[in-house]
């Protein structure tokens, strides 16, 4: 059984009659980026705050790096960016960290040089003497990502984190969450831009109305890469092109499943070589997008059927 | 609770008061109000002086005067006490700052002790500068300096950490306005309550004053303004108090003819404690 940095079974949260959380089991394993997918109001921020113990389950149990949830250990070695938040507006970026480096114990002789490399990892290099008041949305995610990062922590959790980035801030942030891995930290990513965790999680679990409905790594879910090609006065001999992968005619598509998509150019290539004339190229995988949206449209759909 | 972090926290508090340009505001306050006060005791002792009222009478006077000027600045200093204490973690909740920092290896109490410990100097500081400043001031100019000054001084202080003790236990669950407000009211009640008590042993109403005693231990801030106006009187008020009947003189909200009994004062410390305690309790169970 590999080394799990994130273990609960049937957490649940209810706020009086509301459910936030019906009951949630989630294995999440040390050194992998795990995404954390649902529509808004699924529950995922409040399973976050359940790991961190900054509330408490109505029922069901966990553990986060091999203690009980909420434990002090484990939160020393926890990195965290809330979903929406203000630092104190009066402390400049520097102190902000500082503090952090503080209530987290690091061990003051190297707090100066730990700022300085997360200040330079999000890209705020210059500006930590600024006030956070005066710091754009993106700035101020930026700098909650640097404080997450300190300290290099065995566990990453980031709620959103970015949300309130521009596309060139999404791309240094995707950056970033690798070379943390790199690093060595387990990343716990909530998100729900679906392209950003398809490209950087090994392994995601899609939750809605409190339940994960599916859970495993893109491949289980997403199903194995495959391309499928619209060819005319292809010759009866097609055999030389069997060497890319298992061949089958699907609804009058040329396909090959599975195929790895930086093979696609070469499969091209080797049509047209053929004599081969190509009208359409489909790289096909079902996107993650695709699936999420079947999920949770289906979920809606079992509902009213079940109310009918 | 961890010491290192109630530290961290109450500076973090002590910065904030300082950047927020708060303390500055509270000092130019009082500096400004020491020297309307000035002028005013100055003007008074002049004329009197000028119309050959008698030495001990204006030093009763001026001693009287000082009483309403304590009165007016323990009010200051508890309305200062409540509204910086009472949204000092409601704040910190509505922004989210408190998620980022809880889940640090902090406990909860450690926050609010730490916001307590942090605001309880700030507010027992502006206490002992502006009342030594406001009773030097009016010594230098009229010759009257209260006996032992360290004594209201302190009383004066300790009346304003218990009040902004029971506005930060109740903004570690309402909203910091309301948690300001109820404050407020409780401590206008505790005051109402200590005259009408007062007024209550002068007429020989013991159920009334029954009740004022009562009230005065739910909230001891009546008690410790009383040691506030016991120490700001000069012995000779005191001792023809003793000889008119002091009973009578108790219905009068600005004289205090004892000191508060030790009794009640290691009752308002273990006060502030409970008061402490429960405000980390609530706060413990408040869903983040």
């Amino acid at each position: 059984m590999p080394n799990l940095a994130i273990e609960t079974h049937g957490l649940r949260k209810a706020y009086g009659a509301t459910v936030a959380l019906d009951s949630l089991d989630l294995d999440v394993r040390a050194g992998e980026v795990f995404g954390f997918l649902g529509p808004n109001g699924a529950g995922k921020t409040t399973s976050v705050k359940l790991l961190l113990g900054l509330t408490r389950p109505t029922a069901g149990t966990g553990r986060v790096l091999g203690l009980p949830l909420g434990h002090r250990g484990a939160r020393a070695r926890i990195g965290y960016l809330p979903e929406l938040f203000r630092y104190q507006a009066w402390l400049t970026a520097r102190e902000v960290l500082s503090l952090h480096t503080a209530l987290a114990g690091l061990p003051a002789a190297g707090r100066s040089k730990e700022i300085d490399r997360v200040l330079e990892v999000v890209g705020l290099t210059g500006r930590d003497r600024e006030r956070t008041g005066g710091f754009s949305k993106g700035m101020q995610q930026r700098l909650g990502l640097a404080a997450a990062l300190l300290g290099d922590p065995s566990l990453v959790i980031l709620d959103e984190p970015t949300s309130a980035l521009d596309p060139v801030g999404r791309h240094d942030v995707r950056g970033i969450i690798r070379e943390a891995q790199t690093r060595g930290s387990t990343v716990l990513l909530n998100s729900h831009l679906l392209g950003e965790v398809e490209r950087l999680c090994d392994r995601v679990a899609i939750v809605t109305k409190g339940r994960v409905v599916a859970a495993g790594s893109m491949t289980d879910l997403l199903g194995e890469p495959s391309v499928r090609l619209q060819v005319s006065e292809l010759p009866a001999d097609r055999a030389s092109l069997a060497v890319f992968g298992p061949l089958s005619d699907e609804d009058g598509w040329l396909t090959i499943r599975p195929l790895a998509p930086e093979r696609i150019p070469d499969v091209v290539a080797a049509v047209v070589a053929l004599g081969g004339r190509i009208h359409a190229v489909d790289p096909g995988r079902r996107s993650l997008e695709d699936l999420f949206l079947n999920l949770v449209r289906g979920q809606d759909a079992a509902a009213v059927e079940a109310a009918a | 609770m961890t010491p290192r972090l109630i530290l961290v926290i109450a500076g973090l508090t002590l910065r904030e008061v300082a950047r927020r340009r708060i303390l500055w505001v509270l000092l130019l306050l009082s500096v400004a109000s020491v020297v309307l006060v000035g002028w005013g005791v100055e003007r008074l002792v002049t004329i009197a002086r000028e119309q050959g009222v008698d030495e001990v009478q204006i030093r009763i006077g001026v001693s009287q005067v000082l009483i309403m000027i304590a009165f007016q600045f323990s009010f200051v200093l508890a309305m200062s006490a409540a509204f910086l204490a009472a949204p000092a973690i409601a704040s910190d909740v509505e922004t989210g700052t408190v998620l980022a920092m809880l889940a640090r290896p902090m406990r909860r109490a450690d926050l609010v002790i730490g916001r307590w410990l942090g605001l309880s100097v700030v507010v027992a500081g502006y206490a002992a500068v502006s009342g030594l400043m406001a009773i030097g001031v009016v010594g230098w100019l009229s010759g009257h300096t209260p006996p032992a000054p360290l004594v209201p001084v302190a009383y004066l202080a300790f009346q304003s950490i218990a009040v902004l003790t029971l506005a930060l236990a109740f903004g570690s669950r309402l909203p910091g306005i309301a948690a300001g407000a109820v404050t407020v009211v409780l401590f206008g009640l505790g005051w109402f309550a200590g005259v009408l008590g007062n007024i209550a042993i002068a007429f020989g109403a013991a159920p009334l004053a029954g009740l004022g005693n009562v009230v005065r231990v739910l909230i001891p801030t009546d008690g410790l303004w009383r040691g506030v106006i016991y120490g700001l009187e000069p012995p000779m008020v005191l001792l023809a108090a003793a000889g008119r009947g002091g009973t009578a003189m108790e219905a009068n909200p600005f004289f205090a003819s004892t000191p508060p009994p030790v009794s009640f004062v290691i009752w308002s410390v273990l006060w502030v404690a409970l008061v402490l305690a429960i405000g980390v309790r609530l706060f413990n169970r408040r869903e983040l």
